[in-house]
Formats: structure tokens, sequence, C-alpha cells
């Protein structure tokens, strides 16, 4: 079995069996992050640079781990502080990426397709760590992988992402990914929030929470930027709380058991309260865990050798 | 890729596993603090075969692990897709303990130094011993079996394909052409 392309640019287009690739290999990874010694030398000798346009914590953190643990040389980028700062242009930055002769380039940026757009200039492998309102496939991938493990498959599954659809990349690599794997997938969220016309990507629109909650196997509660209540998107958090967040009332109501992710961070008390996020349904600290394998997986299975092996065996 | 010749059918394969089995156990003085790690794929099987006849002498179990060393392969450059990664199947401390690596074929040599870094990664055993069903010689390093089932003269064309029944659905031994 073999990628389909030596970048991860987003999950539309990626095929089921490339999907269910990245997930088998990320659980075989996750075994090793387990281990006393939790770090392999597959990737030594390869660069890898982290290139962040836009502030993240937790993402990168992840990928570095990634990184660190196949034994990869990373360096990181970041815009603050950057030759960016002093008025290079994006291409100007990816040509000196391409000049040091790195294997690997992480990118996150604000604009989307700024990695598509890197991924033409530089001879690197690109992955894609969120572009714009685009796409977050390691994301995507990493929701799929706790899904898998706590209900075993992805197939006939009913996922609701809830909050704000319109500005995330998360929902939308979790559409094409769920959906390529045989989920059914619906939104939630206050109207000025959902994309117009978001049914034609094959999603179902609940316009209440207790409609989606009493079908939903999964619940993927997204982050409620507090910034756009100043656009006058929703009026206030406790209002947006009262409509849609996720409470103990709710999850008992529904009647049914449900299994909760959230990419974080949480504004808790705001799109989920504090007993849900904590309670059994939750399995926030797992996605994580396994963000850190499935980078790994990511990373492992787009550093493949560029030349045909002379057919000799491996004894 | 054709079969130059058949060099050991079902029943000498089982002999040979006995005879690498009393060796084991006569080296060892037993079974105490053994345990059987054979590397994915082939290697795995024969170490479990390696355990039942140590059950048969011994009436001791010994505990089976098996090894994938994907992850500690030498040669990712010179793939043209990366190799499927599977799981190490070792959920027991190997610190201390006296280890029989198990594998069909010893060649380059290059398997079995994956193998031991992949060991070493998951604990210091107080020894680590090599047994192969077949040494086909070319080593490109330093690694010498301390069991070997058959030693077999090969010339560097020519291939060792191991099939056994769990695997291939029978078990025999054959040289083949490239």
């Amino acid at each position: 079995m073999q990628l389909n392309s030596r970048h991860l640019l987003g999950l539309e287009g990626v095929t089921c069996e490339e999907i269910t690739l990245f997930l088998d290999t990320a659980a075989s990874f996750k075994k090793v992050l387990e281990r006393p010694i939790p770090k392999v030398p597959t990737l030594r000798g390869k660069t890898v640079v982290n290139l962040f346009f836009e502030p993240s914590t937790r993402t990168r953190i992840s990928f570095e781990l990634a990184e660190k643990r196949l034994s990869a040389d990373s360096v990181n980028f970041t815009s603050a502080g950057s030759s960016v700062k002093k008025g290079e242009t994006f291409k100007d930055t990816a040509r000196n990426i391409e000049a040091m002769k790195i294997d690997t380039v992480v990118v996150r940026h604000g604009s989307a397709g700024a990695p598509h757009y890197l991924s033409r200039c530089v001879d690197a492998s690109i992955i894609n760590a969120g572009d714009g309102a685009h796409e977050h496939p390691t994301q995507a991938l990493l929701d799929m992988m706790t899904i898998r493990e706590r209900l075993k498959s992805l197939e006939g599954l009913k996922v609701v992402i809830v909050g704000d659809i319109e500005h995330s990349r998360v929902a939308r690599s979790n559409i094409h990914g769920l959906k390529t794997m045989g989920a059914a997938v619906g939104v939630c969220g206050p109207s000025t929030l959902l994309p117009r016309e978001i049914e034609k990507m094959g999603v179902t629109v609940y316009p209440h929470i207790e409609d989606a909650m009493a079908e939903a196997d999964v619940l993927n509660v997204l982050r409620i930027q507090l910034e756009r209540q100043e656009r006058g998107l929703f009026p206030s958090a406790r209002e947006y709380r009262m409509l849609f967040g996720i409470t103990r009332a709710r999850v008992e109501a529904a009647g049914r058991p449900v299994t909760i992710l959230h990419p974080g961070p949480i504004n808790r008390g705001v799109e989920i309260d504090s007993d849900v996020a904590d309670s059994e349904a939750s399995v926030i600290l797992e996605q994580v865990t396994n963000g850190v394998a499935v980078r790994m997986a990511v990373l492992y299975l787009l550093a493949g050798g560029r030349t045909i092996a002379e057919g000799e065996d491996h004894a | 890729m054709k079969i130059k010749s058949e060099i050991m059918d079902a029943a000498a394969i089982k002999r040979t596993l006995l005879r690498l089995t009393h060796e084991i156990l006569e080296k060892n003085r037993g079974a105490e603090n053994l345990i059987v790690v054979g590397i994915r794929t082939r290697g795995d099987v024969l170490a479990y075969r390696i355990i039942q006849h140590i059950a048969e002498i011994e009436k001791k179990e010994v505990t089976l692990g098996v090894l994938d060393i994907t992850l500690y392969r030498d040669d990712f450059e010179r793939l043209y897709e990366m190799p499927e990664v599977r799981d190490s199947d070792i959920p027991f401390d190997i610190t201390g303990r006296h280890v029989i690596l198990v594998d069909d074929v010893l060649f380059t040599g290059r398997t079995v130094r994956a193998a031991l870094d992949a060991l070493m990664d998951l604990g210091r055993p107080a020894r680590i011993q090599l047994a192969v069903l077949i040494d086909r010689g070319h080593r490109e390093l330093p690694v010498k079996a301390d069991y070997v089932g058959k030693n077999v003269p090969t010339a560097l064309e020519e291939q060792i394909r191991v099939e056994l029944e769990e695997i291939d659905g029978a078990d025999r031994v054959c040289v083949v052409q490239r």
C-alpha cells in the first residue's frame, strides 16, 4: 500500500485505504510511545522544519514531539520575531527553506492554500498543520483514530460537529475524512456560524443541539472563539451555552451513550461544561496522546524513499 | 523467480527445530529465566514452535515475544515506499532475562543488528543468543548465530524462501533463483 501523494495538504480526496493506513500506522506508533524508551531511530538524518505563521502551542508541540520520537532533526520557525516581520515574502521564505535541504515542512498559515502553494515551490514533503479556515488534516486523523479506538469502527457512526463551523478547518477536514470512512456527519451551531450551503458537503444540519444529540454517537465540540462575539456573530458566551453548550443535563436527556471530542483549548462553561469534559464520555486527553502518534505516522509515511529499491531482500 | 531446489521438507524442519531446542536448553542449562523472541514474519512462528518443544521437554512455560524491526531498518533511503509498521508484542520486562532471538534466515546480518537495537530499547537483557533456521552466508556485519539449523552456501543472486504452515500453508525451505 502506497500513498498517492508525498504531501498531506488536506483530507479532501484522500482515499479510505490511505486514511486506514495512516490510522493503522498511528496505532503501531502509539505502542512505541508506551514503551520505557519511547523513541525509534527511523528518521535519523531527516530534517523537518515547523513553519508556523500563526500562533499555535499544542499542534506545534505535538509535531515537535513526534519528530523527536522518530529521531528526525527539527527546527522551528515562527513568524513572531522572524524574517517575515522584516518583510520577507512567503515565497522567499520557501526558497530559503529549499536552500537548506529540508526533507519535510510542517506548515501552518492563516491563508487557505498556503501549504499547496508551498508544495509547488519546494521539493520537500509538505504537511498542512492548518491553513486558514480550509483544512487541518492531522487533527481530523487524530479525531478519527480516537473515535475508532473507542467505538471500533467509523463506518455507520453518526458524528455531529458542534460550534463555529464557518471558521473551522477542523470541521472541514473532519467532514471529508469521516464521510470517506463511511460515517454520517452532522453539523450544529448558530446559523451565523454555519457556512451557507454546507449541506452540499453532504452533511445534515441540526439547528437545535437537542435534535443532534438524540441521534449522535459522537460529538466533536469545537472551541468558540470569544473574539467572534465582538463581530456580532453571537450575542454572548452565556447565551451560546444556553443554546448549544454541552451540559450534563443535555447528555442525560439524550439518553444514549455518546463519545465527546474537543480539539482544545477548552472554554469550560461555554461550549462544554466541566463535568462533561471530565466525564467518562470525554476522550479529550486521549486525543492529545493520539495526536503525537498520528503525526509520527504521517511523518513516517511521507518520508518514504524516492528511489526504486533494487529488489534485494532485507534478511 | 523460479525454484531451484527444495532443501528442507516438513519433517526436516521439525527435526531441526527439535535439535535447536535441545541445543538451547543444553547451553542454558534448562529453561530458567529464558524468553524466546521471534522476528516478524516467520521468526515469530519458529519461536512459537521452539516454545512448544521446550514445554514438551522441560514441562515449563516459556514466554514468547514478537519483534517488529521495521522502525530500526537502515535502508529507508533505498526503498520506494515505506514498509508497513506493525507492533512488537513483548508485553513483559526483558531486563535481566536470557533472550533467544529467532529468525528464519541469517543473511547480511542487518536484520539482526536492527533487532538488537530494538531489544535494547525495551530493556537490558542479561544475555541475547541468536537462533536461525538457515544461515546462507554473505554477512555485511560481524554477526554470528549461536544456533544454526542448516548452513546453506548460496550465490548472491539466489534467495532462500522459508515457507511455514501457519503463513504459507505448508512447511518447506527452497533455494530460489531471481
